[in-house]
Parts: structure tokens; sequence; C-alpha cells
């Protein structure tokens, strides 16, 4: 059903997620100095998927989307995870 | 027109007349009515032209050795006959057709979501189609990989696979554009009172498509560029003499190929669960378990892709997995079709030609359906891995499926697209010869398949013959039948008696207004039923 009501969110609100991405693209670059080993992709995922969590909620205000819309795009997030997760299972084990 | 008083009334789609005049007023079109139509012309063109090569190869195989092409015409031939047929017929067909046409319809909107978005995706599917006719002329030949332009031997041939894959590449974006704008179409115009579970169930089944589509579609467009840059740049993705790895391909190609698979049937279950219920005149059967059965073939369908790899030297543990998640998605898909079967018990049954061929559509699928479930199992893929058995299995699911539906389709729907209504006899005789012609020409496949006769050879061991033979003049019969129907729906669609609203009794919302519908589809307020397919 059509659901046209705008949402303005405020510059304030912008400017400070601007910010803390901005940390997490320096912390990301900061952590590959540390010897992590196998769990330096790991950690690069996880601050990687923080940042694109805070653009979905704010910039593209997922926020204030309907819950329906919110659980599909997490949906489609899970189904991306069990293609990569499936995918290794072939190169884990081979 | 169904008489001259609805004609002062209102202007239908095809009479009204827009900014543009003559053809323009077709290439420059919104309507997603003309789009659909559009998109049909090109589809059943293309049909043909991939016909003809199916034709072609079902020739040279009639006997042992060169019949009328050399080796390397034939490679050439079957990979042409593939990326037409998958990429511009079967994949974009019956969501791009019917789907265009009918579900702003079905839901009781005025048009799609983003009208000129849609008009885009038409734009750029033209443009793909070109690229990938012109791949077959330019100056190295035509692509000799086959549709699924496997590593390494694809990064590394001579002919022209880069135009080849650009062009599947950027049919993809027509793909992807059409299944965002049917997702928003759903969730934003549905009439006033509609709600998710008020809707037909094409729009449910165009729904899980549509998903399908957006999320698997960038995937092989990535691949193909991947595979591009290899051949350009010598960047070792795939090939494993530059420490690629084949297997790679094969893993985000089907990561895909095996979801479009989906992306073909799905609409093809939903319009056999429209003209069931209509020839029937009985409420749909199950009409919950049939929505969300779509969703769950989507869904599922997305993890299986590994059963086109068993033999490809996947780990066990990867085969074992895929093997199980292979056998799950026949689940929904048996669920759909002993729903059917309960609609139609003790319904009144009416044998026009949609549903002639919605009950081919069961036969056919359901054979298409249980030998999947052998190549699902590890054992017997690996037997008949890359036989004429995986040929028979697929064509079986892809025509028999998707193409008789598709046939049903056109015959259901042809009255509200065009206003006027074709031979009923002619229709019914060529259903019977393209069934006959079908199940000739594909399941002596299965047999000589079984038998150890590969995929994809020009030539073959004697003992073959006669299926090979069979299979031929069953490609004979069925391109006859075929021309027959087409014939009879063309002439029936410029010349046909008028069409009155609703020929078939129906009860989902394209019945209850004017054939063909006008500009906007519904002048008068819509009465949204609880259950669209109350015959009550």
């Amino acid at each position: 059903m059509a659901n046209n009501v705008s949402h303005i969110t405020e510059y304030k609100v912008l400017g400070k997620v601007f910010l803390v991405l901005l940390f997490l693209t320096f912390l990301t670059i900061t952590v590959t100095s540390f010897e992590l080993a196998a769990f330096s992709v790991t950690v690069a995922l996880l601050i990687a998927g923080v940042k694109g969590f805070m653009i979905l909620t704010y910039f593209m205000h997922l926020k204030y989307e309907s819950l329906l819309l919110r659980i599909l795009v997490a949906l489609i997030f899970v189904l991306y995870a069990l293609v990569v997760l499936i995918t290794f299972i072939d190169y884990a084990y081979r | 027109m169904s008489n001259d008083k609805e004609k002062t009334e209102y202007v239908s789609y095809l009479e009204h007349q827009g900014k543009y005049k003559g053809i323009f007023s077709w290439i420059f079109t919104m309507d997603h009515k003309r789009i659909g139509l559009l998109y049909l012309y090109a589809i059943v063109a293309l049909f043909f032209v991939g016909a003809i090569m199916g034709l072609l190869m079902r020739i040279e195989l009639i006997a042992p050795g060169e019949t009328i092409m050399k080796p390397q015409t034939y490679n050439g031939i079957f990979t042409v006959h593939g990326i037409i047929m998958i990429f511009m017929v079967v994949i974009p067909g019956l969501s791009v057709v019917f789907g265009n046409f009918f579900l702003p319809i079905l839901i009781g909107a005025k048009d799609v979501a983003f009208p000129k978005l849609n008009r885009f995706s038409w734009w750029i599917y033209i443009a793909g189609c070109i690229l990938a006719v012109a791949s077959q002329f330019m100056k190295d030949g035509p692509p000799d990989t086959g549709w699924s332009f496997y590593a390494p031997y694809s990064t590394s041939t001579g002919t022209n696979v880069i135009m080849a894959t650009f062009a599947a590449f950027v049919l993809g974006f027509s793909s992807i554009l059409t299944g965002l704008n049917f997702i928003v179409t759903i969730h934003q115009l549905r009439a006033p009172g509609m709600k998710f579970f008020n809707m037909p169930l094409f729009s449910w089944a165009i729904y899980a498509t549509a998903w399908t589509q957006l999320l698997a579609t960038p995937i092989v467009g990535i691949t193909l560029l991947m595979l591009i840059a290899e051949r350009l740049f010598g960047i070792g993705f795939f090939n494993p003499d530059l420490g690629g790895d084949p297997v790679l391909f094969e893993h985000l190609f089907w990561i895909y190929s095996h979801p479009a698979v989906y992306i073909m049937i799905l609409p093809a279950l939903g319009i056999i669960t429209e003209i069931i219920p209509t020839f029937c005149q009985k409420k749909i059967y199950g009409y919950k378990a049939i929505a969300l059965s779509s969703l769950a073939i989507a869904g599922v369908g997305f993890l299986v892709w590994g059963h086109h790899m068993f033999t490809s030297g996947m780990s066990n543990q990867a085969r074992w997995f895929f093997s199980l998640l292979t056998f799950l998605v026949a689940v929904p898909s048996a669920i759909k079709v002993f729903n059917w079967l309960a609609t139609m018990y003790k319904g009144s049954i009416d044998m026009k030609p949609p549903f002639l061929y919605a009950l081919a559509f069961i036969f056919l699928f359901t054979i298409g359906g249980t030998t999947g479930l052998l190549l699902g199992s590890i054992a017997t893929n690996v037997q008949v891995h890359d036989t004429s058995f995986v040929v028979a299995h697929f064509h079986y699911i892809i025509f028999g499926g998707m193409g008789f539906a598709f046939f049903g389709a056109i015959h259901y729907w042809l009255p509200k697209m065009y206003g006027r209504m074709y031979n009923m006899r002619i229709a019914t005789i060529a259903w019977g010869i393209i069934f006959v012609g079908f199940n000739l020409l594909y399941f002596p496949q299965f047999i000589i398949g079984m038998q150890g006769m590969p995929r994809r050879y020009f030539d073959y061991l004697p003992q073959f013959q006669t299926g090979q033979v069979i299979s031929t003049i069953g490609g004979f019969i069925l391109i006859i039948g075929t021309v027959i129907m087409v014939y009879n729906l063309i002439k029936g669609a410029r010349s046909g008696e008028p069409a009155p609203a609703n020929p078939w009794h129906g009860s989902t919302l394209e019945w209850q207004i004017p054939s063909p519908p006008s500009l906007e589809n519904f002048d008068e307020a819509l009465a949204i039923k609880s259950n669209p397919y109350d015959y009550e």
C-alpha cells in the first residue's frame, strides 16, 4: 500500500553518522598494522558491516521504514551470508 | 472491442493516441500493456530463431558423422541456440510479457511503479539482443563455449566470447530493473483494500520471481565481467595457468543460473494457478500454501546451485549438502501440483485450449521434476552427467514447463490483450500436435542418455541412431504444431471474433474490465474480493 510519508533527518544526526563512518574508516586502516592472521579479514568485514548498517539505517532511511521492509533487507543479508557459507563448505573441505 | 457501444465509452490502449504517432508510439510508450506486447513480439521472433537452430542440430544428428554442417559450426549453433533461448527467451519470457501486461491489472493498479524505468528496461533488453545476435556474425565467429561459458576454455577460445558475455551482462541489467519495478509495484500500488493475501497467485509468483531477478542477476553480471577482464588483461580469476580456479567460475555462474531456472518457472507456475480455477470454476485449493510455496521455491532455489557441479571436483561435503538441498526444493513444487489436482477435483472442468496447455504442463513438469530428483542424487548424477538425459530433463522443465505455460497464457489472455478470439478447433489441434511432437523429440533423449549418449556431441555411435531419428522426427512435428498455433493466434488477434470482457468466466480483476483494457485499465471503482478465486 502507498506510504508516501517523507522524513527529514537533521543535519546534526547526519554529521554525527559521517564522523562515525570516518572513524571506522581510519580504524579499518589502523587494524591492518596488527598481526591478526586468519582474523584480519573477519575484523575488516565486521567494521565494514557496521558501516553498512549505519548507511542503510540513516542515509538510506531504513530507520523510518516499515518493519516488513526492514525484515526483507535483513533477509537479503542472511541469504547472501548463506550463499558465501555454502560456497566455503566446498573450499574448506576440498 | 466488445461492441460499438463500448467503443464510444472508452478508448482501448491499442487505439489510444499519445504524444507520439506510428511506430514511435510503441518505441516511446510507457504503457505497461504496450511494453508487454513489445516484449512478446521480440520473444516470439527470437524463439523461432532459436528453434530453427535447434532443428538444424536435430537434422545434423539424424545420422552419425557429418550430415549438414562441420563440427565447429555445430559447436557455434548449440551455443547460440542456448544463449538466445536462455537469456533472451525463457529467462525474461513470462515475466516481461505477462508480468508487464497483467501484474498491474491483477492488483488493481494503473501501471507499474516506474513506467519510464520499464521503458528503459525494454530498450536495454533490445540492445542486449542486438549485441548477442551480432556476436554470431563478427569476424572471430560465434562463441563455441556453450551458453554456460565455462572457464578455462572461455578464457582462451578465439571466438566472440567477450561480445556474447557482454550481451548477457546487458540483458541482466534489464532483468534487474524489471524485477525492481515489479517488487515496488506490488508493495506500493495494490488497490485500496487489497492485502498481500488478497492478491491473485500470479502476482505472488511474479513477486517471488522479481526478488530472484533482483538478488541473483548481479552475481552473474560480475562473473561475466570477471571473465571479460580475464580475457582482456590476463587476470587469473579462473584460469589455473594464471593461478585461478575454474570451479570458482562454476560456483559464481550457477549461483545465478540455477535461480534463473526459477525465474523461468515461477511465473509459469503462477499462470497455471490462474488457468486451473477459471476452467474448473472452482476456488483454488490451498491459496496460502501456493502463495508461500512460491517464496519457498525462490528461497531454497537460491541454495542448490552445486548440483550442476557434482563432477567438477567439489568437496564431498559440499556435494551431499547440495544434494540434500536439491531434494528439499522439490517439496514446495509438489505442494503446487497437489493443490492444482485438488482444485480440479469435483470442478466443472471446461477443456478449452488454455486448460489443455495447463494439463500438458502438469504432465511434462512432473516428468521434468522427477528426473530432476534423479540428477539431484549424486550417484545417478555422476552416471548421466553431461549426457542427453540432462538435455531431456531441462527441456521438459524449460520447454515443457515454461514453454507450455507461455502457450497456455497466450491462449488464456489473448482475448483480453487484443479484444478478439482465436479459432478454438485449430488451437486444440495445434496443442495435440505440439504435445506429441514435444514428447517424441525429448523422451528418447532420456533413454539414449541413460545408455551413454553425451550431450553437445556432433557425432555418435550407431547404437544411438534410433533414438536420434525419433527425436528428429519429433522436432519437425513440434515445429509444425508451433507454426499452426502461432498462425491461429495471429489470425485471431488481427481478425478474430470480438471477445467479450470475460470469455472464460474468470473471477480475477482482468476479467472485470473491457477487452482490450483502456490506457489506465480501470475507469470505475474496484470491488476487491477477500479471495480472488471466489466462484461461489
